[in-house]
């Protein structure tokens, strides 16, 4: 990353980065804008819409399967977002960088592919109380069909993993862990590095949930000893339809396809088939071809501004936002307040986070509110939902006012 | 904000703080479960019918204001009701949401109105329908709705 770091500009003109965001610029019941929902979905920069343009009116088609010029190229901007993801991971080779529908599917065809081939009854499976329903209920699943035994790492009351307890939870009975590297609904950092190891200690194989460290956080899935690491590109300022699956090549190389179909073999006759070698294994059917060429234009341009510079900017707009809110008597942040990214969950007095994101919409204020896909981490707390306020470096303090300006409209109105 | 006044009216707000007939029953005829999934509202609706009566109703469970308030605006208009006439009102509640509501409901509805605002907002109409679609599986006999389900003819 240091190479990186080098090339981009001392100053950043954030102005100009947002201006290169079109959707941005709009009003929304009468008032401008304040995008802050990105854990659920960033927004496009219109690089990467050029880039989607770019693809569908001249060289859209189908891959690894033309002779033709087209399709030549299309497999080639394809392969090429492969390389531009090992590098985003820093994973070992491109062929350890699969292409998936989501997270969600990344992390359904480990326990398909992985847990249903090597997993038996009696054998456990640690997973936390912060994980996204897409990181339990698959492992669920899996405890019905196979009778393995799913344990749960608890949480603190202020949002973080215990590692004490995330040890305690490992034993050598544990043959898989999987866990979140950052939550989705408050924002914490897990020392998922340390949790690697414990798992590693005992023989057990980890996969990150990297759904929300991905947009954030300078990822290196080799210092970090995944053994696989998903993440959606709709979170990630590209588009919905794809997401990244890395294995380590022995683990994938193990494992059994999820999807049987075209593309993921060698050869087929009505006797046998020979599965294809990784990654093609993965990819059976066609792939969400445009989709993963426009991340390939967003992970370049991510790159560009710099991942560490992002991560600055998005920690600077956290601050400043933390001040103020700070001040209102009624708002109650939910999680941790440090080693976190730029997502505020948060309750008002006690209205309900619903009537808060209603109120806030009418300002032009985009929330999520809700349980964020996570019932079990909502009931740790002993509330039903939050208010999420979710920020990228494309916003500024702008949006953050119009939030403040908001949760008052809020106060004012419920007395709260 | 003056939108907002609209749909957030002092009646609402009120309810909301102060829900009436809040609580389950011991002893009830009727009963059913309802639940948003996507929000999270949950409500359970028990009633002591009678001769036709709705005698006693009451509601428990967590939501937002507005499910919350119409749930305890709409205990204290059906109770002492023949069913039959709780059932006309929810059809009519269910009318104004479509912005369907006719003059003679409107002026059945009464008080009711103040949810006019709620149908302005799509997203928020489920809420406001929820305490009504539960009555309506308490008094069929269903054991509960959902707003993301098939259970119920109104949704689609
Ligand atoms: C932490 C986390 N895990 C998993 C997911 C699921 O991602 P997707 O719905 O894109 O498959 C999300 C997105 O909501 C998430 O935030």
């Amino acid at each position: 990353m240091s190479a990186q770091s080098l090339e981009t500009p001392a100053k950043i003109d954030w102005d100009a980065i947002r201006r290169d965001f079109p959707i941005l610029d709009q009003e929304v019941h009468g008032k401008p804008l304040a995008y802050l929902d990105n854990a659920a979905s960033s927004q496009m920069p219109q690089q990467v819409i050029d880039r989607i343009v770019e693809y569908q009116t001249t060289f859209h088609s189908n891959i690894h399967r033309g002779v033709h010029a087209l399709s030549q190229k299309a497999t080639d901007a394809f392969e090429e977002t492969r390389s531009l993801v090992r590098q985003f991971l820093n994973a070992r080779e491109d062929a350890e960088c699969i292409f998936t529908r989501g997270a969600t599917e990344g992390i359904n065809a480990v326990m398909h592919g992985y847990g249903r081939k090597f997993l038996k009854a009696g054998d456990e499976v640690v997973i936390t109380h912060m994980e996204h329903h897409s990181n339990i209920v698959p492992w669920q699943m899996l405890r019905d069909e196979k009778g393995i035994v799913l344990k749960v790492v608890p949480m603190t009351d202020d949002g973080r993993l215990d590692l004490e307890a995330f040890q305690e939870a490992i034993t050598d009975k544990t043959k898989f862990v999987s866990c979140i590297h950052v939550s989705n609904a408050l924002g914490t950092i897990n020392p998922i590095k340390e949790i690697a190891a414990m798992a590693h200690a005992v023989g057990a194989p980890i996969l990150m949930d990297g759904c929300q460290a991905a947009p954030h956080l300078t990822l290196d899935v080799q210092d970090l000893d995944a053994d696989f690491y998903v993440a959606s590109a709709h979170k990630m300022c590209a588009s919905t339809g794809v997401g990244i699956f890395y294995g380590k090549r022995e683990m994938l190389e193990k494992m059994d396809p999820f999807l049987g179909g075209g593309d993921m073999i060698l050869s087929v006759s009505f006797d046998e088939t020979v599965y294809n070698v990784i990654p093609h294994k993965f990819e059976a059917g066609t792939p969400p071809i445009m989709p993963v060429i426009a991340l390939g234009a967003a992970i370049k341009y991510l790159t560009a501004i710099g991942r560490d510079n992002i991560a600055r900017r998005e920690d600077e707009l956290l601050a400043y936002a933390m001040e103020k809110l700070d001040t209102i008597d009624a708002f109650k942040l939910y999680g941790p307040r440090d080693t976190k990214t730029s997502v505020i969950s948060f309750g008002i007095g006690d209205v309900h986070p619903h009537d808060i994101g209603t109120i806030l919409d009418t300002a032009g204020v985009a929330v999520r509110a809700g349980h964020h896909c996570t019932q079990p981490l909502m009931k740790r707390l002993g509330i039903p939902a939050t208010a999420r306020a979710s920020i990228a470096f494309y916003n500024n303090t702008d949006d953050i006012d119009a939030l403040v300006g908001a949760i008052n409209d809020v106060t004012e109105i419920f007395g709260a | 904000m003056t939108d907002l006044r609209n749909l957030y009216q002092e009646v609402i707000l009120e309810h909301n703080k102060k829900p009436r007939n809040f609580g389950p029953l011991e002893e009830f005829t009727h009963e059913a479960h309802g639940y948003n999934p996507l929000c999270g509202d949950d409500y359970h609706i028990y009633m002591v019918v009678e001769d036709d009566v709705v005698k006693k109703v009451t509601f428990d469970g967590t939501g937002c204001a507005i499910s919350k308030a119409a749930a305890s605006m709409m205990t204290t208009k059906i109770k002492g009701k023949s069913v039959e006439e709780a059932e006309q009102y929810i059809a009519e509640f269910r009318a104004m949401m479509a912005d369907e509501l006719d003059d003679d409901g409107q002026e059945h509805l009464g008080h009711l109105k103040v949810f006019a605002g709620v149908a302005q907002l799509p997203n928020r109409i489920k809420c406001a329908v929820l305490p009504w679609h539960t009555l309506n599986a308490a008094i069929h006999g269903n054991d509960g709705t959902s707003t993301e389900g098939e259970a119920d003819e109104w949704d689609g």
